[in-house]
């Protein structure tokens, strides 16, 4: 979907660089910092910054790179070319064991429990024989291709900047396909992506490993760039600093990585050559002025200054309409989806004394449209929470197509057909309509991180996107498929949700007030598409506070008051029951 | 290994621990009311510490200056922010609280250092001192990010306290200090001999913790600031000031991190540097008890102190890696025992 043009150039322009007549080689060493802190900080953007999980932590992966190429090609006498896939192996695998005990911590646990292993890391660094202790390993063999030895920092310089662009290709790769929509719907909470079959924990994992792979690749290059290692560089600031390298540049941004590593590499340098001519005579002034202008930077751009400098740039024109001649195989069907799909059966649920789903029984069928209605706090959003696997029940048992699936995590319950939407909208603002409404396709495309990388995920990704795009036509929003999905209005955004629940092909679908917010004519058009679902041999659960709407379009209507069935009839039964018109509206006096 | 050492050992975890347990509740404190990280509350540590051991020791401390220097800054701020609509009484009131007063503690300290002051006038002083940094530097570093996410901030204070140690640099020199004991003598109780220093520790601890108890539960700023951590949009409906919600967190922060560290530099010397090592113990502290619960917090960080007094008897080169270790089963169970549903938003 991106042009590539840009890369190219900035590849060209990178590569000129050395040949620049005068270039004082000075900038050169400069450069190889510049793009060795860009790795590490490229994967903090796709960690922190796309997936939200912020680690203090990468520093210490960078060790690991650097340690282990470091050992290998000394007391082993590795070539450095063998040691580089096993420095990127440890660092990996490293990665999955701390990744495996952090990244299941929630909210503020996830960033300090990396702070605690970072630091314990780089004493353990310090303090271990074989690593040379405070001292370091040195006389590490430079690269070398043939006779010739990168032994200077312009040599050398090649192969960082060859990393530093094929690593973002590959970022970038990864960010537009199906893992990446994943990996970006993280950071808003996992209950959306869940329902659409996204394995989180495995999705936040595979984002940690591909920051400690890059941040390996970083401490390789380093090892045979300084020719000597120490722990020093592997510490919490170090691990801090990549951090706001990140945060500088644009934390949601790949190039953003790139250009906070330049800011800060290059802020740092002149601070510390500069400001000593100034001020003369004192110790750390370059901290104090380097921390202040930190501050300062976040006051006057808090999203970093990539995505500042972007909106420079002329908008660009949405993108291509994708092919929706492709089609993608439907889900394979349950023999017979006939008769009864979903029973529920005295389902209870309880928050401590509150008893918010009190012993609800009910069915849909094949074919049907039923409604869940009741006055506000009913416990209708918890029994589709109960429904869909979000809440474990306390007692009862729920069946689809005569099997139990009570308590069944969200993943499963998708895969059984049963696709929803959300009363408070859940999609990712920075995402467009195209992109929020594939991830409910997630579980009928088949490529994996590394395919993605690599772009061989091209076929199969077609496919996902044209069957958005069907989704997305069908629902009337075709005009807006290229925008974020955060510009829409709040009844627009309902219906994207609808257009991404029907993306999982489902037998039954679950809608929780999908009219809130719509105007008449596109509630007319709601109900339309609804019975046009229902003839189609869809089922349509739907919680709705807009009697109108309901008493016209649903087949059968379920009533909830204090998480009691009260009644359950066709809507004439419905609208004359005597404890429904109570619930509603009070009794007479 | 014998009693007496164990003993000696526990004493020690629990005089150590007892710091961690303020710095820790400080954190909390500031955490849940700002959702800021607060990485320079080790600086505070270390100002309120050696601007107490420079005083002590006749020498003009820099902190006094930076004081009014960050007053002033402040003022500024609070003049652009209202330049819309500025009126003379909040321009008065601002000049007060961000010039007048730094500069009248400027003028006593110039006035009590040239003379050797008093133990109390040297703890007072340098309680002030860091408590109005503390109250400047949410004003201006923290006050303007409060909307943005916790990352944004915990970055912006990252920033504070790399410029906060760099000053820290200039103002005390990278000589180590000792400061004289806050109360002198000593009595023995078995094979244990009690400092009047540690029973002073032990003191104000339990007399803060018990304070900010009652501080919370009882008074209306106390609720004002809990009910601000719960919910920032909420309180401001009510009618709190989040800001001033903000002012008193960092107030009782600084506060808090002097005190500690008056309380540290007559038993260990301390550096201009060693306050992020002590704070982060704070921290592990602090996380134990989840960034919420402040008895929880006080709890670990005795467990916290009394880990590394023993750890650093049988294997003193591996003490901070079995300090901070000591956080990830913690967290795991933690995480595991409560997977709260989180929404980031921004």
């Amino acid at each position: 979907m991106q042009s590539r043009l840009p890369v190219l150039v900035f590849a060209l322009v990178m590569a000129a660089i050395p040949h620049l007549p005068g270039m004082p080689p000075f900038w050169i060493v400069l450069l190889d910092n510049i793009g060795l802190a860009a790795l590490v900080a490229m994967g903090l953007v796709l960690l922190t910054g796309v997936g939200g999980l912020t680690s203090f932590g990468q520093a210490a992966f960078v060790g690991f790179g650097a340690y282990t190429t470091a050992v290998l090609s000394t007391a082993y006498g590795l070539s450095p070319w063998l040691t580089l896939p096993l420095s990127l192996l440890v660092s990996g695998s490293l990665a999955v064991l701390l990744g495996l005990i952090t990244v299941r911590l929630s909210g503020h646990y996830l960033p300090l429990g990396t702070l605690a292993w970072g630091l314990g890391l780089f004493y353990l660094f310090s303090k271990l024989e074989f690593l040379g202790r405070n001292d370091g390993i040195s006389a590490i063999p430079p690269l070398s291709i043939g006779a010739f030895k990168m032994l200077s920092p312009g040599s050398i310089y090649y192969a960082i900047w060859v990393a530093v662009i094929v690593s973002a290709l590959l970022t970038m790769n990864l960010l537009d396909s199906r893992t990446g929509r994943a990996i970006r719907a993280l950071r808003r909470g996992h209950v959306a992506a869940e329902a659409f079959g996204v394995h989180t924990p495995r999705a936040k994992l595979l984002v940690f490993i591909h920051a400690a792979v890059l941040a390996g690749l970083s401490g390789w290059l380093y090892a045979h760039l300084q020719r000597a290692v120490n722990p020093t560089p592997f510490g919490a600031q170090a691990g801090i600093e990549y951090l706001f390298i990140a945060v500088v540049g644009g934390a949601g941004y790949v190039w953003g990585g790139v250009l906070g590593a330049a800011i800060v590499v290059v802020l740092k340098e002149v601070l510390q050559s500069y400001l000593p001519l100034i001020l003369p005579g004192s110790g750390q002034v370059e901290t104090i002025v380097f921390g202040i202008m930190l501050v300062a930077l976040l006051q006057l751009a808090p999203g970093g200054l990539w995505p500042w400098l972007i909106s420079f740039l002329p908008e660009r024109s949405g993108g291509r309409k994708p092919d929706t001649s492709l089609k993608l195989e439907h889900r394979a069907r349950a023999a017979g989806e006939s008769g009864v799909l979903l029973q529920v059966e005295k389902a209870r649920k309880q928050f401590g004394g509150v008893v918010a789903v009190n012993n609800v029984s009910f069915d849909v069928q094949a074919r049907e449209i039923v409604a869940l209605i009741g006055p506000n706090g009913a416990g209708k959003s918890t029994t589709f929470n109960l429904i869909t696997g979000v809440l474990s029940a306390t007692s009862g048992s729920i069946s689809v197509l005569g099997k139990k699936v009570d308590n069944a995590p969200p993943q499963e319950i998708v895969k059984l057909g049963i696709s929803r939407t959300f009363q408070h909208v859940k999609l990712v603002p920075d995402m467009t309509v195209l992109e929020n409404v594939a991830i409910g396709a997630h579980l009928r495309g088949h490529s994996g991180p590394i395919t993605s990388m690599l772009r061989l995920d091209r076929a199969d990704e077609a496919k996902l996107l044209a069957e958005a795009a069907r989704q997305i036509e069908r629902v009337g929003l075709t005009e807006q498929m290229h925008q974020l999905a955060g510009s829409l209005s709040l009844g627009q955004q309902r219906i994207v949700e609808i257009a991404r629940a029907l993306c999982v092909d489902p037998m039954l679908l679950l809608l929780d007030e999908p009219a809130a917010g719509l105007r008449h004519m596109e509630k007319q058009r709601l109900a339309a598409l609804l019975r046009e679902l229902r003839d189609g041999g869809m089922s349509v659960l739907l919680v709705e506070h807009d009697m109108g709407f309901v008493m016209n379009l649903a087949d059968r209507i379920v009533v909830l008051d204090f998480g009691t069935k009260i009644a359950e009839g066709t809507p004439a039964t419905i609208k004359t029951n005597p404890e429904v018109i109570k619930a509603y509206l009070g009794v007479a006096a | 290994m014998n009693t007496t050492i164990m003993l000696f050992l526990v004493q020690d975890g629990i005089t150590n621990g007892a710091i961690y347990a303020l710095l820790g509740l400080a954190l909390v404190l500031v955490f849940a009311v700002t959702r800021v990280i607060l990485i320079p509350q080790g600086e505070f540590v270390t100002y309120g510490a050696l601007t107490y051991a420079s005083l002590a020791a006749g020498q003009m401390p820099g902190t006094a200056k930076l004081a009014l220097a960050l007053g002033i800054g402040a003022f500024a701020f609070d003049l652009f922010v209202a330049r819309k609509a500025l009126h003379g009484r909040l321009v008065v009131r601002s000049c007060i609280t961000n010039i007048v007063l730094p500069a009248i503690v400027l003028a006593l300290t110039i006035y009590f250092a040239a003379q050797k002051p008093p133990v109390a006038v040297c703890i007072a002083l340098s309680l002030v001192i860091v408590a109005m940094i503390g109250l400047y530097l949410y004003r201006i570093a923290f006050q303007p990010l409060a909307h943005t996410s916790v990352l944004v901030l915990l970055i912006a204070s990252v920033g504070v306290h790399l410029a906060l140690q760099g000053l820290g640099l200039l103002f005390f020199g990278a000589e180590g200090q000792r400061g004289p004991a806050v109360l002198s003598g000593a009595f023995t109780a078995g094979a244990l001999r009690f400092t009047g220093q540690s029973i002073t520790v032990y003191a104000i601890t339990i007399a803060f913790i018990v304070g900010l108890w009652l501080f919370f539960g009882l008074t209306l700023y106390g609720k004002a600031l809990r009910a601000t951590a719960v919910n920032r949009l909420g309180a401001r409906l009510a009618g709190i000031r989040t800001t001033l919600s903000g002012q008193i967190a960092f107030l009782l922060a600084s506060v808090i991190g002097a005190l500690s560290g008056i309380m540290i530099v007559p038993i260990t010397t301390l550096y201009y540097d060693s306050g992020f090592l002590i704070g982060l113990k704070g921290f592990v502290a602090a996380i134990i008890g989840g960034l919420v619960s402040y008895p929880l917090t006080a709890v670990a960080a005795l467990v916290v102190g009394i880990v590394e007094a023993f750890s650093s008897f049988y294997a003193s080169n591996y003490k901070e890696v079995i300090v901070f270790m000591l956080l990830i089963p913690v967290l795991l169970l933690r995480s595991l025992a409560a997977p709260a549903v989180e929404e980031e938003k921004d």
